[in-house]
């Protein structure tokens, strides 16, 4: 009994470190500065997009320039994902998956570009031109008209083919 | 004390392990006719036979240390990750862990899988920072010194990628190529919710969207909840620092759910209401269904299993007594049974768990078998601790269509021919 009373309150007093040690006071505080600097995460409702603008005429230049040489002339792939196109095609049996067929927020082309295109030198592009070169693929996809402007406001907007095509994770569906 | 010991001295001394490399070289040059060469091959070895003393013990061997950071044996070369075909490029690719040739449940560092979006970043820890903000009362800046001051946690996990198995997979033959895109080693960090809790998770918080420091910028959203039970900011794996092409200096560890998920080179946690909805849970990681809908935020791994030996592109040497050897996981927990069946599905008998059976993590199974030298099928099915089955291919396909790309857990059947040979049966 003695040595349980021992055990026992052995473990009282270290459970009360660790509540005591609960606020370890390691780190630093981030400024609001240093947050924008490195949020650059857009949310489906266009949240954090940033200032600035781009039609689709100026798109076309970036994407001729930028991307063409791994997306094809007219999007139709290559070194990269084919980004135009398969509308309708989900349920056959050879599905196409592209912007246009497939995604369901145009906020995230903007965010994606922005962040991880072109391939060989990511975060290189203005947002003035990230604008742009969405608005000329979904130009492409046929979602928006020739010379349309994307901005802040406009982008989210966009409604996209498959924006309903989406179902949350039901399984179990299979096995026992 | 021999002031030498602890110092490489001899750096031109003729080694063994240079004789070797010479005489695969000429091997591979294929100057002499192979006929030749394989005849002094065996008077070689049979010089290092009984009775004879074999040559490795007429002479030192290398130095101590003579690699600072060890290599396996040169014996050991072809045991080495690998990339399927040739990709349209390598920064967005993926490597495969080679599953028959290791045995255990850890996998070696070197031969963790590996899959990128944008290249392995070098980056230098010193300059690393971890940045948590969004819905929290104190958005904080972390350098990794700041990550290592905090209690540690070290726990042992497989992880798989969630393309892991493809529905289309012609002409792959070996366990690596069907399905080594799984690893599992020990993860040490500190647990996530620790570091959460410094900050002070406001109560409208539902996510955390990770972000990783390459080029890719990779993007994944993981439920708060999951955050604050067993996710860990790891730093270390296999007891070294992980590796740059795990993430260093660091990465966060989501145990059971899609590799991908488990975000490399992690720089910062936004705390969120919603998911953000990132190309890598949309057009990526979405699980396409025949009715044209598709499975969104399908994270956990599903119990699974394979047989290592034997298995494709292995032979049988000889009739008689051999060990089916295998793995089998879940992100549901531990694995409960594993069963295997010699006669192509027909009967099943229960394997033997090699301990330690841990959850969320590779387990290795076996199971004593006898082969006639008929031509069989063997395989593999895994019961986790919820009871769940791993289904077959056909129920698989019969639920999920063939589009799906994503979560294919189904059993792996290999034939095995008169000869001994074993290939993939889905072929
Ligand atoms: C050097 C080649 C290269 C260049 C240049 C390039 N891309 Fe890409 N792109 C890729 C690759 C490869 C992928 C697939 C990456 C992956 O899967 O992680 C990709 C993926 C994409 C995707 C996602 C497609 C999908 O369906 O998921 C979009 C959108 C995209 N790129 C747009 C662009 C734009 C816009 C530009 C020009 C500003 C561009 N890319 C320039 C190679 C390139």
């Amino acid at each position: 009994m003695r040595m349980r009373d021992g055990l026992l309150s052995a473990a009282i007093v270290l459970a009360s470190t660790a509540a005591a040690l609960a606020d370890y006071g390691i780190g630093t505080p981030a400024t609001p500065e240093e947050i924008a600097g490195w949020n650059i995460s857009i949310g489906r409702d266009g949240d954090n997009l940033p200032a600035g603008s781009g039609d689709t005429v100026a798109g076309a230049e970036v994407f001729e320039q930028r991307c063409s040489a791994c997306h094809g002339e007219s999007g139709e792939g290559g070194i990269g994902d084919r980004l135009v196109g398969g509308q309708g095609t989900l349920s056959d049996e050879r599905p196409i998956k592209t912007v246009g067929s497939y995604w369901p927020y145009a906020t995230t082309l903007f965010d994606y570009i922005r962040r991880a295109m072109p391939l060989d030198s990511p975060q290189s592009l203005s947002a003035d031109e990230v604008y742009a070169v969405s608005a000329y693929i979904l130009m492409l996809n046929g979602i928006v008209d020739e010379g349309t402007v994307l901005d802040a406001d406009s982008l989210p907007a966009i409604e996209m083919p498959n924006r309903d095509g989406f179902v949350l994770d039901d399984r179990p569906d299979v096995g026992q | 004390m021999d002031e030498f010991a602890d110092r490489d001295v001899d750096v031109d001394q003729p080694s063994r392990r240079n004789f070797l490399k010479g005489s695969t070289a000429a091997i591979g040059g294929g100057i002499v006719g192979v006929a030749g060469l394989a005849t002094a091959a065996q008077a070689q070895q049979a010089n290092n036979l009984p009775p004879n003393v074999p040559e490795w013990m007429t002479y030192p061997g290398d130095d101590t240390a003579h690699n600072p950071y060890g290599l396996p044996s040169p014996y050991e070369e072809h045991v080495v990750r690998k990339v399927l075909g040739t990709p349209k490029t390598y920064s967005a690719a993926s490597s495969r862990t080679p599953l028959q040739d290791l045995d255990g449940i850890i996998t070696p560092n070197g031969l963790h899988y590996e899959r990128h979006h944008g290249g392995i970043p070098e980056i230098d820890p010193a300059q690393h920072r971890l940045m948590i903000f969004g819905l929290v009362d104190r958005p904080l800046v972390f350098t990794m010194d700041d990550l290592k001051r905090f209690p540690s946690v070290s726990r042992i996990h497989m992880m798989e990628c969630s393309g892991n198995q493809s529905f289309t997979a012609t002409g792959r033959n070996t366990a690596q190529e069907l399905m080594g895109l799984v690893s599992c080693a020990e993860w040490t960090g500190v647990a996530l919710k620790t570091v959460l809790e410094e900050c002070g998770v406001q109560s409208n918080a539902r996510w955390v969207v990770a972000e990783g420091a390459d080029a890719a910028a990779m993007t994944r959203s993981i439920p708060l909840e999951k955050c604050l039970d067993d996710v860990i900011l790891a730093y270390s794996q296999n007891g070294e620092r992980i590796r740059p092409e795990q993430g260093y200096p660091l990465r966060i560890f989501v145990p059971g759910y899609e590799g991908n998920m488990s975000v490399k080179w992690l720089r910062s946690l936004q705390v969120r209401e919603e998911p953000i909805y990132s190309r890598e849970e949309t057009s990526k990681y979405t699980d396409l269904l025949p009715d044209g809908h598709s499975r969104q935020f399908s994270f956990m791994m599903e119990a699974k299993s394979i047989i290592t030996y034997p298995s494709g592109g292995q032979q049988l040497s000889a009739q008689g007594y051999h060990e089916i050897s295998g793995l089998a996981w879940s992100g549901y927990g531990k694995i409960e049974r594993v069963e295997v069946s010699v006669d192509g599905g027909e009967t099943w008998q229960e394997a033997q768990l090699q301990d330690p059976v841990l959850p969320i993590c590779l387990t290795r199974f076996r199971l004593p078998w006898a082969w006639e030298g008929e031509p069989v099928t063997i395989m593999s099915r895994a019961i986790d601790e919820t009871g769940y089955v791993q289904p077959t291919l056909e129920a698989l396909l019969d639920a999920r269509g063939r589009n799906s790309v994503y979560h294919n857990h189904a059993i792996q059947p290999w034939a095995i021919a008169a000869n001994g040979e074993v290939s993939n049966a889905n072929a």
